[in-house]
Parts: C-alpha cells; structure tokens; sequence
C-alpha cells in the first residue's frame, strides 16, 4: 500500500444533512412556516440512497442517522488517520432538485450557513463549498457573494447533471464571480434529476445511475471547453469531483481528434482541449476506476501526461476504498505529495499555505 | 489466405494496404428520394409526402445538428452520375472498395425506419431499406454484406422483420443505432435480441439515433461536436445498460458490435463497472458474473473514428486491455471523418494482430470463409 503524508488536502467530505428541519433555524419566517405546514419530506437525491453500499462504507457507518453526519465522526473516520491539515466539506444535499427558484435559493442560504456554524466554526481544518441552485443565476451569484465573503468558503458546488450543459453562455456570470473571488468551481457526481440521469433515458437501476456519473462527467467536459468558458475566464479552475477519472485520457484523445476536424465550429477555443484540461481542470482521486494492480494504474497515469490533474480526496463516507488503502499502490511518493498537497493548494488560492512536515 | 491481392496503380491513395481488408461501417445512400418506393406499400408513397417521416426530434430534414459536411460526407465522394455521397455502386467500388483492397464491405444503412414515431411507417421503411440493400447493392457486389434494419421501438415488428431474413447470406448482422426511447438494455427491445439470437446474427449497435432523450444527461447542448464526442457517452451508457439489466445473462449466444463509438473508453467503462458492482451487486441478482466478463465475451469494436493518442504506446496498452481479437477495422466511407486504412494502425504490429485486426476478426464474427 501506498501510504498517505501528514499535512494533505482532502478535497472531498460530505457532511450530512440529518434532516430538513435541521435547516429550519437557517431559514426566515416565511421558509420555516412553509416546510412545516406543508410537511416537506427530506430531500434525499436518488444519485445517493443513504442506506446505499455506495453512501457509506460498512465501517463508517454510525448506529443511527445519515452516514457524515457527525462530526466526530468525520475527525475519527477521515481527518485524523489521514494527518489531513485541510478538510473540504461538499454537502450533497438535495437542495438542485428543487424546480421553485426562491425555495431552491432559500434552501441553499440555510445549507451554506449552517455548514459554517455547525462544522466550520468547530474544526478549523474543514473548509467549505459554497452550494448554489441554478433556476436563477442572479440568485445563484448573489449567493456566492454574500458567503465569500468568509475566507473559508474555497470553492463553489454545482451538480455534475442539471438543466443545462454547464458550458451554456446562461451560466457564465457564475464563472465570472467564481473566477473574480479566486474560487474554483467543483462540479460533483449527483443529479438534479430535471433531466434523464443518462443521455440515453432512464435506467432500472441506482447501479446505473451511479456508473453513468463518468459519463456526464465527459459531456460536462466537452461542453465546458467548446463553449468557450476557459477562453472566456483563464484563470477559472474547475475541479471534478467523484467523477472517476480513469475515462480521461480516451475521452480527450476523442474530443482532441474532432476538435481539429471542426475547430471551424467553435473558433474562440484558442488553446487545444489537452492544454485546457491541463491548466484549468482537476479530479478528486476517489473513486479510482481501476484494476487493483499497480502497473496498470501506472499506465494510466503515465496515459494523463500530468501529475497535476489529480487532488487527494477520500470521498468520506461514501464506499470507495477499504481500510486505510486511500492511495492506490505503486504512486511514487512525488506523486502521493503532489496528489495530497502541491496540486490542491495550486488550486484553491483560499487554502492558506501551512508549514507541513514531509 | 485465399484473397486476390487486386492490382492498383502507383499513387492510389491507399498504396500502402497490400493486403485485403474488412470495412465493417460503410454507408449506402439512396440517390434520389423516391428510390426506396419501389420497395414501399402505395400508401407510405403520399403518407411520406405529406407528413414525412416524423422523427423523435423537430427538423423536417436533416440533422438537429448541421454536419460539418454535407450528408457528413467527404466532398469527393460525389458520384460522377449526381445523387449525393454513397448512392452510386459503381463509385464506390472505383474510390473505395477496389482501390483498398475490401473484402468485406459491411453496409450500415442510416435515415432508415429507426427513430421515427410512427410504427407502421417505420416496419414498412425498415422492410423496403432492407430489400433495397439486396438490390440494388449486395446481390450487385458480393463482397458487400447488409445490416438488417428494424423498427427499434417494436420489438415484435422487429423480431419479425428479422426472422423473415433467417438464413439470407446478404445479411450479416442486426442493426441498431446507440440512442433510443430507453437505454437498449430495457426489455421493449430483448425480442430484438432473441430473435437475433435465434438466427445466429451479431447486432451491430451504431453510434447515433433518436430517442427523444436529451443528449446528455444535463441537458441539450450547443454543437455539432458535443453530438460527435458525445456519441461515445451514449454508448458507454446503452452498453451499461445491456450489461446491467442482464440481457448477456438471458441471451448467451448474443454477439454486440459498437459501431463508430470509439474503443478506448472501454477499459474505463468496465473496471468502473466492476468496482461499482462489487458494492451494489444486490440491486442486480440476475448478474452471475462481473460485468467486464460479459463485455469482454460479448461486445466487439470498430475501429473508426480510430483513438488517436500522442504515443502509440498508449494506443496499443489501450487495445491489448480490449483485447486484439475484438477489433474490426471500418472506414466509415463516405463520412467525412473517414478513416485511411493505410494509415489508421500505427508501425510496431504483429502480422498476426494486423491480420486480426484488418481482416480475420471480421471475417470469423460475420461467419464469412
């Protein structure tokens, strides 16, 4: 096994949401009365049923209630083993499928603050994302702003399947806020569920949904560079997250060869999509799609031509590795400290730079 | 091997194929719109005219997404008679079948019955495509095999069209296209697996089709290249599905091409599909084994648009992962992005995997001596 170093960077941990009403003190009269008279149920996503396999590994999960949803917990199960110095929380909370824009904002102001007050403010290695609904991007922006203002935000949280490809021009004036605050955005694995949760309609199977996560994922991608956002915003980094990344070096081996026979198509994409991906796109490392062996994961990272791409993350607590087995074997340990330190703190300038003992 | 080498000027374009080859995705065109008529009941005649074909998607004609090309075809493969790209045998054995060397030409008709609401319609246009392709293309060349062409979303119409051509050697695989009403796994579409099962043909499962289905997951998107790139992502979502919903399990015999959807994913798909397996087995019981093993004994690949990686190292780590024997070459010929046999395989083959690859893969999957 390959062993993880002291002082990393777990650039995704998801804090649970125990229950809607847990957000009721965050919400103003009007949201409150409307919650309760109506009895809202729980917004659980599909993408992740809580007593799934996938939501939590077997010894990760508590005796009663969600799986993240203690904070003790997180310490003992993720921050602690690992030596993490910077722990960034990714609530995947429900919030995207709502259709009412003003409710869909409402729930996002109460998640946004109560992760501050119920986690941030009580470890000062946990950092947050700031999580944003999309029906209305003025909405959206003006979120952004008001919780930026706190330093320990470090990105901001859209959904990997939602109305739109990402890419779409409507959304760019969130790109513009994220790019002028220093804020990456993460695109997580989950579904708004507005659309079929694959581009081919609606599966059976939950084990569906979650496998089509890398292919939307690579739609995500493609749309994003031929838009034209990163000829737009240079300095954006947008980091996947839970999006495997195995798929990467055939998926850009496509999008490179069709670029070059339609570039006509999209003329303001001035640099190729490898050098895109290279300088403005990241990847949680878990889940690793990949054979066990060694070898074969280190051809593929040889197959990436990068070892800045990958950020160290233990997608707590959902079901990605066993034991302490965090790094896949066989990285060499450039690698494990630029996967668990150099490429994460080049990413999120929010992250302050702290002395770390090799 | 018992293939004559065919004598070919100096300059040709592909002067560097010595050897005979298989395109397993060539494209036949009808020339004017009434050629299929013949082949048509009298009432689609005026029905066609008056409705037309009334597609999953908004466009009377043509594409949601203009080409980069016209037909999406090569501006010199005009035929010298008129008609558009692909419609003129006598073309396409001058600037593709004899020049290169193609024994087996395996035809993939698109603008077919598939994809269209209206079942009747699309049993009649499917029936006629496939008597069209007897006609007027493989009783005229015998090195060209159709695709038997079906209404994708009937499966009794479909398992009937493909019984009726049982044992008819101009016919070598099913066709259907990657995108549907439904991922292909859903059990509207297993009495199109059974009967082809039963007749002892592949399905050829081509890139493209309509469904009504956004064409990612997030949505629609903007360009002509998100529905090229995105091909490979439908793909890898419809061959989840088939694995996922067991149809390998209850179909044994079934053998899948993926048609013109890339290869290079494969690998990813399948160790992502094995890992999530392996935490949510219990959701899918009917599976007995991993699903990288159904893909691997199952499903086949065409080459075009052939993965095109900076090293050729990564290019063959990539096919031995695959597999060299589950490769078959194809060209795609008229498209535009056609791919060059002479030039598509880097240096640094076996003979035996350039063999397997150009030619003798095809040859044992489609059952041809």
């Amino acid at each position: 096994m390959t062993s993880p170093i002291a002082g990393g960077v777990d650039c995704d941990l998801h804090p649970a949401v125990p229950h809607l009403t847990s957000l009721l003190p965050y919400m103003n009269d009007y949201w409150r009365d409307q919650v309760t008279t109506r009895g809202m149920t729980d917004l659980i996503s599909q993408s992740y049923p809580t007593n799934s396999p996938i939501a939590s590994r077997p010894d990760w999960r508590p005796a009663q209630g969600k799986p993240g949803s203690s904070l003790a917990d997180m310490q003992r199960q993720a921050l602690d083993p690992f030596g993490t110095a910077f722990g960034i929380c990714n609530p995947l909370y429900g919030v995207q499928m709502v259709f009412s824009e003003d409710m869909a904002d409402a729930f996002c102001r109460a998640l946004n603050d109560w992760l501050v007050k119920e986690w941030l403010d009580k470890d000062g290695r946990l950092r947050g994302s700031i999580v944003i609904a999309v029906q209305s991007i003025d909405k959206a922006v003006a979120e952004i702003e008001r919780c930026a203002q706190d330093k320990r935000f470090v990105q901001v949280l859209m959904l990997v399947m939602g109305d739109m490809p990402l890419g779409k021009r409507h959304y760019w004036p969130i790109y513009a806020a994220a790019e002028r605050l220093g804020l990456p955005i993460g695109i997580h694995a989950g579904s708004a569920y507005h659309n079929p949760p694959t581009s081919v309609g609606w599966g059976s199977y939950h084990i569906e949904d979650y496998v089509a996560q890398a292919q939307a994922f690579q739609t995500q991608l493609t749309s994003l560079i031929v838009e034209g956002v990163f000829a737009r915003h240079p300095n954006l980094k947008m980091v996947m997250l839970e999006s495997g990344f195995t798929w990467l070096p055939p998926f850009l081996w496509r999008l490179h060869k069709f670029w070059r026979g339609v570039r006509m198509e999209t003329p303001w994409v001035d640099r190729s999509p490898l050098e895109i991906v290279r300088s403005n796109i990241r990847f949680s490392l878990q889940p690793v799609d990949a054979p066990p062996e060694g070898d074969t994961l280190n051809r593929l990272f040889d197959h990436m031509q990068s070892d800045e791409l990958i950020l160290f993350s233990t997608d707590y607590p959902h079901w990605q590795f066993d034991g302490d087995e965090v790094l896949p074997k066989g990285l060499s340990q450039d690698l494990v400290r630029k996967i668990m330190i150099d490429n994460p703190h080049a990413t999120y300038p929010r992250l302050q730079v702290k002395e770390t003992v090799r | 091997m018992n293939i004559q080498i065919r004598e070919r000027p100096e300059g040709t374009a592909s002067a560097g194929i010595k050897t005979a080859i298989a395109d397993c995705d060539i494209h036949p065109a009808r020339a004017t719109k009434d050629e299929l008529h013949p082949y048509l009941a009298k009432r689609w005649h005026s029905h066609l005219e008056t409705f037309g074909v009334h597609p999953y998607q908004g466009m009377m004609e043509g594409p949601p997404y203009p080409k980069a090309q016209p037909n999406a075809s090569r501006r010199d493969a005009y035929p010298p008679e008129g008609g558009p790209q692909g419609s003129s045998l006598s073309f396409m054995q001058k600037q593709h079948l004899d020049p290169n060397n193609v024994a087996l030409g395996v035809l993939n008709p698109l603008n077919t019955g598939q994809g269209i609401r209206n079942q009747d319609l699309a049993g009649a246009i499917c029936a006629a495509i496939n008597d069209w392709q007897i006609e007027k293309w493989t009783s005229k060349d015998s090195r060209l095999k159709g695709s038997v062409v079906v209404a994708n979303e009937d499966g009794v119409s479909a398992a009937a069209e493909i019984r009726r051509r049982a044992g008819d050697r101009n016919f070598v695989q099913v066709l259907l296209l990657s995108r549907n009403v439904e991922p292909l796994g859903q059990r509207r579409y297993w009495p199109i697996y059974e009967a082809a099962q039963e007749v002892g043909l592949p399905i050829g499962v081509h890139a493209f089709g309509f469904g009504g289905n956004p064409i990612t997951a997030s949505g629609w998107p903007s360009y002509y290249i998100e529905e090229m790139v995105g091909h490979s992502q439908c793909q890898q979502t419809a061959l989840a599905s088939l694995v996922l919903e067991g149809v390998f399990e209850r179909f044994p015999k079934l053998k899948m091409v993926m048609v013109e959807a890339g290869f290079g994913w494969a690998p990813s798909l399948a160790w992502r599909l094995d890992k999530v397996f392996a935490r949510l087995h219990a959701e899918v019981p009917h599976l007995k084994r991993k699903p990288s093993e159904y893909i691997r004994d199952h499903i086949w690949w065409t080459t075009q648009p052939m993965e095109d990686p900076e090293s050729r190292d990564h290019l063959f780590q990539t096919i031995e992962w695959i597999g060299w024997d589950k490769l078959l070459f194809a060209t795609d010929y008229p498209h535009w992005d056609y791919d060059e046999p002479s030039r598509v395989l880097p240096a640094g083959v076996s003979d035996a995997n350039r063999q397997a690859f150009y030619l003798d893969n095809a040859k044992q999957l489609y059952g041809i001596s």
